[in-house]
């Protein structure tokens, strides 16, 4: 789907939580899902669910807005975005109605490292949702009034998210960390950036990425190995092959200073984003980066973040702290609103955190909480089949490993409190940062 | 990233709801102090979801303290004698669980979810916290402010957000539908520890709750235990009945919201009935053609054909307390009037009332249900929540396993019938939002500087 419906309108007739909604529970405690590749280099990883008559197919692209030129960020995303927007059997409304008939979900999108599609039906239905996303992946249409309208679309899009501005302040932070790498840009890229693409580079672009071999294949749910093999067989066993790009792993350059970048916007609250460079997923310190990050601003209520800005400061309804990690090294930050009139007050209590972490060591407590949070809750970690097969298709697309679904709870657990202080230090730099403020900017006065 | 979107992807829900066909049965219990007690067993993972719901949300509030059963809700977290502030989600995580809150028009649910063998301390805590809170002023006024920056986020700082809580105000002028669940800020800023001990007194006690379990648990093996745990919880007053009801609308009301905003966008909502009446099922199947997929009527005419529109959507609750509004919105493309936006949402509904749906249009709307109530099945928390909502607003959980038996009876006439009957002019309020440039001119002005270290 091209757009969500807006958030607001349901949250606030619904009405509003005490803190951040989480994951639900799980869908199987043991996860062992076969793996096989395909003749024509389809990396297919099957797990049976006999409970209930459903089948997701979750196909993972190897190519993101990473892949992106520069002056064409966006790119990825309109070719994910027109996935489903015309094959050469099918016009954008049939794949649409087709679709609906059987009450499945249909969806395609890229983020920075891949691009997803995929498709959610019930068992009867699952030869026609084979089918349709086999269509989609290998005889898009890239029909001219199509590219035309979803462009169109997007920049309409764009527009809208200005008014968000935690939308507006994240577009500039990552321009700040990610200066000069491919993370730099929005996945749906800037008003700039996607007026200049053409459907010719569209075309190019799923020519040179979308092959076979860079295609991660995820099936789960009620069918067997046996049909899901055959159905793989059937409708992505004639893709063909191509040579694919090779990559370039890149690193972003740290912010050698304290970098603030205000933002004027006639709001009662300021958005504040605070952070720096991070680590890729694949990177061995990411497990005590997971239990720092806990300790710090990740854990809900049991974070220092949100005891000390919002329990007893009340600055915010929210805080959380983030470490993006991906294919190559992410990024680290903390976001907050608070109302104009504190602004620095707030800065000042992340800044104080964080360097706090990096100068004592935790409680041994602070350690055995997160510790027992974060291996107790990963099984609700996969709390629909959707949700496992995402994560699936990441643990294979990031290398992990399917002992990932066994091992997580022991690599929390040899995490020291040594390695958490190591971590912050390295992985933490209360001195250069970026920091952007959006909001009024008069009233806020940000110390520089 | 923010919360706003997780708690969308569980309020969906609410305009799916399912029938557990395959699915175990509900079992219900009534403990001696008039606690309902609804068991599933979902032996499918090692995972439990405990809810708690109240029949208590906004509509319960008085003029002047709008927000207090939300601001009821964050207290909750703030300890009682057994468990003292900060211990409560601190205890639920460090057994590997999630706890959480929300708050509507017509309810108020906490949950944990958690590993099935952990279940005890989940309903441990909440019985706990059924007649133990401690309220506090410090605390209250900490909390007061996190509740203020709840609404500045949510509501002042949204535009859309905005309209929506206008579009209430309008359309509600004696129920208290009329005012949002976050509060308006002097009521917040007026709320005493009083009202908020008053309103725990009146709502929260056991013959006004509904406990449910949805996980790996055996029914006739925890029962005993929630006996243990509830029972001595005193009976509480019977909460008096909701005497305002909202007359009938005679004649559109319609209003501007003017303010910085990058695009427009409109709403128009029509005052239906709720659960109680059987059109309400034609209603939902009428959503359902108007706006669940791209192939529907609204996506494929204002997003599709005309571009005029970069999102569109109608919405309607049947479970709801008292009856509420079925309503449209739709977000205006760049460059495009709102009022040709409202023209084409009103053709779609003048369609609806002059011809008869094709059976292909009422065929798929059913399906999507009867899909989308496998789909629910997938998750304790969402198969929870949708028994919680319905017995909390009065329809009872059975109702649910009515769902998909009534909504295969609608036929195309009932369709039109309801579209001729509540999506009239007389009956709606339109709200428009107009972007108009921001007070301080210089829009967006950006200017990255580097700093001292």
């Amino acid at each position: 789907m091209p757009t969500a419906r807006p958030q607001t309108i349901l949250a606030l007739v619904m009405g509003c939580c005490a803190w951040l909604w989480a994951a639900g529970p799980s869908l199987a405690a043991e996860i062992a899902p076969t793996k096989f590749t395909t003749a024509n280099g389809i990396t297919v990883l099957v797990l049976e669910q006999h409970v209930l008559p459903i089948v997701e197919v979750h196909a993972l692209i190897k190519a993101g807005s990473a892949q992106d030129p520069p002056e064409k960020a966006g790119l990825a995303n309109l070719v994910a975005s027109l996935l489903d927007e015309g094959t050469t059997t099918r016009t954008s409304k049939q794949l649409a109605e087709q679709i609906d008939f059987i009450g499945g979900t249909l969806e395609a999108k890229a983020s920075e490292d891949f691009t997803t599609a995929s498709i959610r039906a019930l068992k009867k239905d699952a030869d026609l949702g084979f089918t349709l996303l086999a269509d989609m992946l290998q005889r898009p249409a890239f029909d001219k009034q199509e590219f035309n309208r979803i462009r169109t679309q997007l920049l309409g899009e764009m527009a809208s998210n200005n008014d968000d501005p935690g939308h507006i302040a994240m577009k500039a932070f990552n321009q700040l960390v990610f200066h000069g790498h491919p993370y730099r840009w929005p996945v749906n890229g800037t008003e700039e950036t996607l007026s200049k693409i053409s459907l010719a580079d569209v075309q190019s672009f799923y020519g040179r990425e979308y092959s076979p071999s860079r295609v991660i294949l995820i099936i789960v749910g009620d069918v067997t190995l046996h049909q899901a093999a055959a159905l793989v067989q059937t409708h992505f066993g004639t893709w063909k092959k191509i040579s694919a790009p090779t990559r370039n792993q890149k690193n972003s350059l740290p912010i050698e200073r304290k970098t603030v970048q205000l933002i004027e916007k006639d709001l009662t609250q300021s958005t504040i984003v605070i952070g720096h460079g991070g680590l890729a997923r694949a990177h061995p310190d990411f497990y005590s980066v997971t239990v720092m990050n806990y300790i710090l601003g990740a854990g809900g209520f049991s974070s220092r973040l949100m005891d000390s800005i919002r329990d007893k400061q009340g600055l915010a309804y929210g805080i959380m702290s983030h470490f993006d990690a991906r294919l190559m090294p992410g990024s680290f930050w903390v976001n907050l609103q608070t109302k104009t009139e504190t602004t620095n007050q707030a800065i000042t209590g992340v800044l104080t955190e964080i360097k706090s972490i990096r100068d004592q060591p935790v409680s041994d407590q602070e350690l055995a909480e997160a510790k027992s949070f974060l291996a107790g809750s990963f099984p609700l970690r996969f709390d629909s089949t959707a949700k496992l097969a995402q994560v699936l298709a990441q643990v294979e697309f990031y290398g992990l490993g399917l002992e990932y679904f066994t091992q997580y709870p022991k690599w929390i657990d040899r995490v020291t409190k040594e390695d958490v202080q190591r971590v912050a230090k390295q992985y933490l730099d209360p001195q250069r940062y970026a920091l952007v403020v959006v909001g009024n900017l008069a009233k806020a006065k940000v110390n520089r | 990233m923010m919360p706003l979107f997780l708690l969308i992807a569980a309020s969906s829900l609410l305009f799916a709801l399912a029938s557990p066909a395959t699915a175990t049965e509900t079992r219900e219990f009534i403990l001696s102090n008039g606690m309902k007690v609804l068991l599933v067993e979902a032996p499918k993972a090692p995972v439990v979801t405990v809810q708690v719901w109240y029949k208590v949300g906004s509509r319960n509030e008085v003029m002047g303290r709008a927000g207090l059963s939300h601001m009821l809700e964050h207290m909750m977290f703030k300890g009682t004698v057994k468990y003292p502030k900060g211990t409560f989600s601190r205890l639920i995580r460090k057994n590997g669980g999630i706890d959480n809150a929300f708050t509507s028009q017509d309810f108020t649910a906490y949950f944990e979810n958690l590993a099935a063998d952990r279940v005890e301390l989940a309903l441990e805590m909440e019985a706990d916290r059924m007649q133990g809170l401690v309220l506090d002023m410090k605390e209250l006024t900490t909390e007061r402010e996190v509740v203020k920056e709840e609404r500045r986020l949510r509501t002042e700082d949204d535009p859309q957000g905005a309209l929506v809580e206008a579009l209430f105000a309008q359309a509600y002028l004696s129920h208290p539908y009329h005012w949002p669940v976050i509060g308006w800020f002097n009521d917040l800023d007026a709320m005493t520890l009083d009202d908020l001990q008053q309103h725990y007194d009146t709502y929260y006690s056991p013959n006004n709750a509904t406990l449910i379990v949805v996980g790996d648990i055996k029914a006739d093996s925890l029962l005993p235990a929630i006996k243990q745990l509830f029972e001595p919880i005193p009976r509480g007053p019977e909460p008096r009945p909701i005497a305002t009801m909202e007359p009938e609308q005679k004649g559109e009301r319609r209003f501007l919201l003017k303010r910085d905003a990058q695009v427009a966008f409109v709403m128009m909502g029509y005052r239906v009935p709720n659960f109680s009446s059987e059109d309400s099922y034609a209603l939902d199947i009428l959503d359902s053609i108007l706006s669940h997929g791209k192939s529907s009527r609204l996506y494929q005419s204002l997003v599709y054909e005309q571009k005029s529109a970069l999102a569109v959507g109608a919405e309607y609750s049947l479970l709801q307390s008292d009856p509420g509004l079925f309503y449209f919105y739709a977000l205006v493309s760049p460059n495009q009037k709102p009022e040709l936006v409202e023209k084409s949402l009103n053709r779609e509904i003048k369609r609806l009332q002059t011809d008869l749906p094709t059976e292909l249009e009422l065929q798929r709307a059913k399906n999507q249900v009867e899909a989308s109530h496998i789909f629910e099945q997938d998750s304790n928390f969402r198969r929870a929540m949708l028994l919680g909502q319905a017995e909390s607003v009065g329809a009872g959980w059975q109702k649910i396993d009515q769902f998909v038996e009534r909504i295969r009876a609608v036929t195309a006439k009932d369709i039109q019938r309801v579209a001729r009957q509540y999506l009239t002019e007389d009956n709606r309020t339109v709200g428009t939002l107009i972007p108009v440039p921001p007070k301080q001119p210089g829009t967006p002005s950006s200017a990255a500087r580097q700093g001292k270290p």
